[in-house]
């Protein structure tokens, strides 16, 4: 069923009662070519594997219900302000097929490219700002520096007369903004059912079937599913996932929480990152001001956070927005992250033929979506890597190929 | 005409008057409304409009799960978006606007979306604004946005202040209803410490609302007594006003008090306070909320709760009608018919969808068992109802009772799942709740009154003994029974017309309908598809509504279905009293140099450098622009002498019989061979082998050093010893204390610098090349006996030396130094000048090391000794740090000597296109240099140390700036350390 | 959380800062032949258990001890907080 105004209308005068399920809930078949993990990324790889590289026979597993993974908790937002040459044009391939998901899927992802603003509190800082964005219009993305002038002119409700740390610039992404997070899972979903790819919704990984060295397919809680080859694309869990193959990975799970605020009038011009405390904050299209700032920062898979990590978040918000001190939060959650020992993914084979693994997305794997489904299905299909996502190696650290974006080392919490 | 529905009886004072105004209109209310109640009194029921469709909407609660009445309280920067009128309490000049309408509440253009409505059903934005593709952004969205939202933010800064604080206590009672109130007293005559917090600005919870007995009395008398006891008790807080928002770990609870929202203005004092409390045990009370029944138009103004009806006339004495109707599935409907029939009120029908309901006689009222609303009449205001068993009914209000949800959501913040009870039809807290928690009363599922006080006496008996308090429980205490039979009703069905299930967002049975159709079949795609409890109101009245609505059409039970995850905040908290006092100039402390005053004095401007204010320049009057200053106060230092505040680097004292094997280790340089006396540079790794910090090490002593760090690093490199100490080393006799605050530290720099140290210290120590020669230290006195440490060490490039006082010392020794060198024209340099000063001699700093660089990216490799286990030193092996063409630290200069370098740009080779593949590299850090008059900067590029005297581009796009630049050394200012040493 | 730190009681964790696995005590000897593998491991590979974890904190604003600390990273429980000092003595690393 194509999606436009006229079915809409059509479906309207008529009661609404034609519209048809956006995917089909099958039962998984005993074997496949390619199985998926994950209904996050593994979701725009199941899509890209059948539309991109013209595989037939693929199923994407889900733990849960469809879209409950780190795909629908994160705070939306889409950039390509990444500096270094193994991240950079990746994010910006990302970013491009963003640009076009919304035809692509037919499906309105709600792709709102109203700018991101890094700010700056230092001429280190303005000049680091610089070093990226000239690194980012080398890769072909947009990038501006603004001084505390032009960052006014857009942002004239921030603190500019009574701060701490005053804002001296920012570094000024036009095309960063936000989508609609739950949306990107439903329209892959139906955009792959839609080319043959089954979705298997509540359906476990508990065990992979390797002998030999090569994997042949997994064991669910919904039996046993043949593949010739299995990727594994679950961020947050992936230690405990691929510790069923055997694997252990430079990766720990942390919390990280977000908050939402009740819904307001439209007040913020795009995502604001505060660069002198840990605070992020965009404007939903429904309103609420959804904002985050630092992980908790100890191993955790309880998926909720505390209380300092929240006051501390709110502390950033109203020493950069004072006027949001009348505003209430309306709901915080915490997510389970990947976080990996340069803040940087994987996107790799790993030492079993035929398991291929996708983690290590950090608190940044939403933007990456389009693309490391991608690159993902690229590597699976192809058994190469993708250019862009070359450097996405698990065995980089072996080799001192670190990806380390803000040089905070081989610590976790810090990245 | 005012106050038309203000009946007798209730908790209101109507001795005194308020007045307030809702969009301007004048109203008269009494101490103890709410705004809601107050409105109701005075005939006002359209309150505001709804999220999606624009409809007129009335209040539906008399409590914190409203979702329709929400007002902008207050104007200009106090102004407070989507604020309940049900829990704002009523204060003299409160002024109240309604939201989210165009034009007016009472015309709303935006009304027109209640007529589209058969194409605006659920998801509906999914499916369309895609084409043109250049719409959605500039059309289509801006659009959405703008009908979106509620209130709206006044833009200025908030000006009220929060506080914080900590409350520690055995146990926590959240919810003084009956079940919290017994249990308060219970576990307060045992003698533990208790925390009673309520939400509500009136102790006693539904008691308050009802007509029930306690011990013989009116229940809201019982409560106004026991309140009365507790507070009485010194081991009792009770905290009015204050909602426990969310439960977290190890018995930690946050709450927050409104000290001053009730006030009409704060005077001055914290608006809100936010408390943590840490709590042994907590007994949640929090009651139980009621919930709607689907039915068409059943969102009218004037169709609420029947739970909130009987609140208003009860409590506040406010008649929610004049001719009203109540449509029940359980047995607490009949009470708020007879309540309001008992107040005087007339009430018409009484319609209940069970066919064996035991029906009271309620006076001048009909009866309708096993009957249901199926229509109702009334744009603004509710004018009539439609029997499923035919004819309409003219009521101006409808009280409906679905049955009650407990409120269960503390005992859930911990990721319990609650569990359904079918024999009352609703979720109670099960499976994991909160360690230490208990639950009583109505959220515990015992919705009876006598259940609720024996409840909570029972869980306050448990938890003060499990503390090894002895709880007396011989007083028993009397209470009214009821009936709470109820048979599930959520929606009518076969009834045509928009059932709304969430008022606030505008999702109905139909939405539930087609987003289960479309294959969103588990409770959370649901409401992620159709927004259903996503509203300010968090879906305390729709959620199980709208689950059990979607457990019915996949054929699941609710029990299968399951509720949706509850987090916190329990209810909105404002975002200033999560700040408390953090923010502006108060965000973090400040840090000031001990020459901090003496500098404000001389007119310094000054630059945050993490939590410290240093002294950046010292301008002198006539001097207009910064970098007059600057190159002043360089050639000064170079010429002469220069002095500047270098406390804010870390300094580590380290003492033991191990130190200097524990130096050794830290350091990727030999430590060992370091003679008394003497200082050596010390490059500090990753455990992976990257540049971490540096620094000097002074050995004052046999098993006496002192280590500095970089300003930025002190912190971390003294945890990181720490830890090396303990963890890895925990053997080695090595004791390290912080004295960065300690001591005031000042470098004293420039060709004089010998000559005025010799005026400052004393006079016996032998400044001398030969006995005080570079890289020398010795603990002396100056000023006259003043402890004192004295380095020989230059980051300027001059003749140097750090001198060190007892911090208290450090103002004085400033001015003193100033006044000792007034015959050179001793001058004071800022951050600036220094690092101008340092890109001249070619020292790396913060901006070189940025966590990625090798020591042999900084043409240090051979620093890192191969001979001995340090920090870093295997893994700064590994093959990808050790490439040919490693970037290298060089020197940049300016072909065209009048341009100016940035830092940020990166070097291409000329010729070559500019694109990511040809990056060679980066320019880090910039000055413009008045000792050789033009720009020079560090950088790093690949092959560095091979490329001198090429030419590059030095690209910088987002500064439009691409200049031409030689590749030197990174040494401009004496190569040979000549003046250094001499 | 409340870590109850084995010297001074129960203290908020937001006192302490955290770093991982205790596993990094173990840090390996230099001068080994596979020096470089077992250095990979210590410092980039982690169990990461969705379960009882050992893990190291560090009293900063407080007595500078660091701590390890016996946490269930699905619950929060803490099971045992031991000095880290006593614990690397307990592994056999002394000097």
């Amino acid at each position: 069923m194509r999606y436009s105004a006229w079915t809409i209308f059509k479906e309207g005068i008529s009661g609404n009662g034609g519209w048809k399920p956006m995917w089909r809930e099958p039962e998984p078949k005993g074997e496949y070519d390619i199985v998926v993990v994950g209904a996050g990324h593994g979701m725009a790889t199941g899509y890209y594997l059948a539309k991109e590289f013209g595989c037939r026979s693929v199923a994407v597993l889900e733990k849960g219900w469809l879209g409950s993974g780190n795909i629908g908790r994160n705070t939306t937002i889409v950039r390509s302000n990444y500096m270094l040459p193994e991240n950079q044009p990746f994010y910006e391939l990302s970013l491009k097929l963003w640009e076009g998901l919304e035809q692509e899927l037919n499906f309105n992802v709600m792709v709102s490219q109203r700018g991101i603003i890094n700010l700056c509190h230092s001429d280190a800082q303005r000049d680091a700002f610089a070093r990226r964005g000239n690194a980012m219009r080398l890769s072909g993305a947009d990038a501006e520096l603004l001084d505390r002038d032009g960052v006014r002119r857009l942002c004239p409700f921030l603190n500019f007369d009574n701060a701490r740390f005053p804002i001296t610039g920012g570094l000024w992404q036009k095309r960063g903004g936000t989508v609609r997070h739950d949306a990107v899972a439903w329209g892959y979903a139906r955009a792959a059912d839609g080319l043959g790819v089954d979705l298997v919704q509540n359906c476990e990984v508990t065990g992979f079937l390797i002998s030999n060295g090569t994997c042949a397919g997994v064991e669910t809680t919904r039996g046993l599913i043949k593949a010739k080859k299995v990727g594994v694309a679950v961020a947050g869990s992936s230690g405990r996932v691929m510790s069923l193959a055997g694997m252990r990975l430079p990766i720990e799970s942390h919390v990280l929480q977000a908050f939402v605020s009740e819904g307001l009038k439209p007040a913020l011009p795009g995502v604001l990152t505060f660069g002198a405390g840990h605070f992020y904050v965009s404007q939903s299209d429904k309103g609420g001001l959804v904002f985050g700032g630092d992980i908790d920062g100890y191993n955790s898979y309880a998926q909720r956070g505390n209380l300092p990590t929240l006051e501390d978040v709110c502390e950033g918000g109203m020493a950069l927005m004072p006027m949001i001190g009348r505003t209430r939060l309306l709901r915080m959650w915490g997510g389970l992250v990947d976080m990996s020992m340069d803040g940087s993914p994987f996107i790799d084979r790993t030492h079993v033929e035929g398991l291929y693994f996708n983690g290590g997305w950090n608190y940044g794997g939403f933007k990456a979506t389009p693309a490391s489904g991608y690159c993902f299905a690229h590597l699976i299909a192809r058994d190469s890597p993708h250019p862009v996502a070359a450097g996405m190696r698990l065995d980089r650290f072996r080799q001192g190929a670190a990806i380390d974006e803000k040089g905070a080392g081989a610590q976790p919490n810090l990245h | 005409m005012t106050q038309r529905n203000r009946i007798e009886g209730g908790l209101v004072d109507r001795s005194t008057t308020l007045r307030f105004s809702f969009n301007g209109k004048r109203m008269e209310g009494h101490p103890g409304d709410t705004l809601a109640s107050a409105m109701l009194a005075n005939g006002q029921h359209l309150m505001g409009r709804s999220f999606k469709y624009h409809r007129p909407r009335g209040v539906l609660a008399a409590g914190p799960e409203e979702p329709n009445a929400l007002v902008t309280l207050r104007a200009g920067a106090l102004a407070e978006p989507n604020t309940r009128a049900t829990t704002t309490e009523l204060f003299d000049g409160l002024e109240a606007m309604s939201q989210n309408h165009r034009l007016s509440l009472e015309f709303d253009l935006m009304a027109v979306n209640d007529f589209l409505s058969p194409f605006l059903s659920a998801g509906f934005y999914y499916k369309t604004f895609m084409w043109p593709k250049s719409f959605w952004e500039k059309v289509y969205e801006p659009f959405i946005r703008s009908s979106a939202g509620l209130g709206a933010l006044s833009g200025e800064p908030d000006p009220d202040s929060y506080d914080k604080g900590f409350i520690h206590c055995d146990i926590l009672i959240i919810g003084a209803g009956p079940a919290g109130l017994a249990a308060a007293l219970t576990a307060g005559e045992s003698g533990a410490s208790v925390v009673l917090a309520d939400e509500d600005f009136k102790i006693g919870g539904r008691l308050n609302a009802e007509t029930h007995l306690v011990d013989d009395q009116p229940g809201a008398d019982w409560a106004h007594a026991a309140a009365e006891r507790l507070e009485a008790m010194n081991n009792v807080r009770v905290m009015t006003r204050t909602t426990i928002y969310g439960a977290f770990d190890h018995g930690i609870f946050g709450a927050i008090e409104r000290r001053t929202d009730h006030l009409p203005d704060s005077g001055g004092k914290p608006r809100q306070i936010l408390w943590r409390i840490y709590s042994k045990r907590s007994i949640l009370c929090a009651g139980a909320t009621e919930r709607p029944i689907a039915f068409p138009d059943n969102d009218r103004p004037g169709i609420m709760l029947a739970g909130a009806a009987r609140a208003y006339a009860n409590r506040f004495g406010a008649a929610p009608g004049n001719r009203v109707a109540v449509f029940t599935c359980c047995d607490d409907g009949w009470r708020t018919a007879s309540d309001l029939a008992a107040n005087g009120i007339r009430v018409s029908a009484v319609v209940d969808t069970r066919e064996g309901a035991s029906a009271p006689s309620i006076p001048g009222a009909i009866s309708k068992l096993g009957d249901a609303i199926v229509a109702t009449r009334g744009r603004k205001r509710l004018t009539s109802i439609k029997l499923r068993s035919g004819g309409w009914i003219e009521v101006d209000c409808l009280a409906v009772s679905g049955g009650w949800n407990p409120n269960v959501h503390l005992s859930c913040h911990l990721r319990g799942r609650p569990t359904w009870r079918p024999d009352i039809a609703a979720f109670v807290p099960g499976g994991s709740i909160p360690p230490n928690m208990r639950v009583a009363g109505a959220a515990n599922g015992d919705l009876k009154l006598s259940d609720a006080v024996s409840g909570g006496r029972a869980a306050a008996a448990e938890a003060s003994g499990d503390l090894g308090f002895r709880p007396r429980l011989e007083e028993e205490i009397k209470s009214s029974d009821e009936l709470a039979g109820i048979e599930e009703c959520w929606s009518v069905r076969n009834a045509s017309g928009r059932a709304w299930v969430d008022f606030q967002n505008d999702v109905t049975v139909k939405d539930i309908d087609v987003s289960a159709r479309e294959g969103f079949r588990s409770s959370e795609m649901l409401k992620r598809y159709t927004t259903a409890g996503m509203a300010t109101d968090q879906g305390k009245t729709a959620n199980v509504v709208a689950l059990a609505l979607l457990a019915e059409r996949t054929g699941k039970s609710i029990a299968e279905a399951g509720t949706t995850i509850y987090r916190p905040p329990y209810t909105p908290v404002a975002i200033g009293a999560l700040a408390g006092r953090s923010r502006g100039k108060d965000f973090r402390p400040v840090r000031l140099t001990p020459s901090h005053r003496w500098a404000a004095s001389q007119g310094a401007v000054f630059i945050e450098t993490g939590n410290w204010l240093r002294a950046q320049w010292y301008p002198r009057p006539g001097e207009t622009h910064w970098r007059q200053s600057v190159d002043r106060e360089v050639l000064a230092t170079r010429r002469s002498v220069g002095i500047c505040d270098v406390t804010t680097l870390g300094k580590i004292e380290i003492f033991g019989r191990d130190a200097a094997e524990f130096l050794d280790r830290v350091y990727a340089n030999g430590f060992k061979s370091l003679a008394i006396g003497k200082i050596r540079y010390g490059l500090m790794l990753r455990e992976e082998g990257i540049v971490y910090d540096d620094g000097t090490t002074a050995r004052l002593g046999e098993r006496h050093y002192v280590m500095t760090t970089t300003t930025a690093n002190a912190v971390l490199v003294y945890r990181n010893l720490e830890f090396a100490r303990q963890c890895l080393w925990p053997d080695l006799d090595v004791h390290l204390i912080s004295i960065t605050d300690g001591w005031a530290q000042f470098s004293v720099a420039g060709p004089n610098s010998r000559d005025l140290l010799r005026k400052v210290v004393e006079p016996s120590f032998d400044l001398s090349n030969e006995s005080f020669p570079f890289m020398a230290c010795a603990e002396t006195t100056a000023f006259g006996g003043v402890t004192s440490r004295l380095f020989r060490i230059s980051f300027s490039g001059e003749l140097a030396y750090e001198i060190a006082v007892p911090a208290r010392y450090g103002n004085s020794m400033m001015d003193n130094l100033i006044s000792a060198g007034r015959e050179f024209e001793a001058t004071p340099y800022g951050t600036e000048a220094l690092g101008v000063m340092r890109v001249e001699k070619g020292h790396f700093a913060g901006n070189e090391l940025d966590g990625r660089t090798t020591a042999r990216n900084l043409g240090l490799g051979r620093m890192v000794s191969k001979k001995k286990d340090c920090i870093g030193g295997v893994l700064s092996e590994r093959p990808a740090l050790n490439r040919a063409d490693a970037a290298k630290l060089s020197g940049f200069k300016p072909v065209d000597k009048s341009e100016a370098l940035t830092a940020g740009a990166h070097f291409l080779s000329k010729g070559q296109d500019a694109t990511m593949d040809n990056d060679q590299g980066w320019m880090s850090s910039v000055a413009y240099s008045p000792t050789f008059g033009h720009s020079i900067g560090l950088g790093f590029i690949m092959n560095g140390g091979g490329r001198r005297g090429e030419t590059v581009r030095a690209v910088d796009f987002v500064r439009g700036k691409d200049v031409e630049v030689e590749i030197v050394s990174p040494h401009f200012y004496d190569p040979e350390g000549e003046r250094q040493r001499g | 959380m409340i870590i109850s730190h084995p010297l001074l009681g129960p203290r908020d964790s937001a006192e302490f800062v955290y770093l991982g696995d205790a596993s990094l005590i173990g840090r390996p000897h230099a001068f080994d032949d596979d020096a470089m593998e077992k250095f990979y491991e210590y410092q980039f590979l982690r169990d990461n258990p969705d379960g009882v974890h050992r893990e190291l904190w560090y009293h900063e604003q407080g007595d500078r001890s660091w701590l390890v600390v016996t946490r269930d990273t699905a619950t929060h429980d803490i099971l045992n907080v031991e000095l880290a000092r006593d614990v690397a003595r307990q592994s056999g690393r002394g000097r």
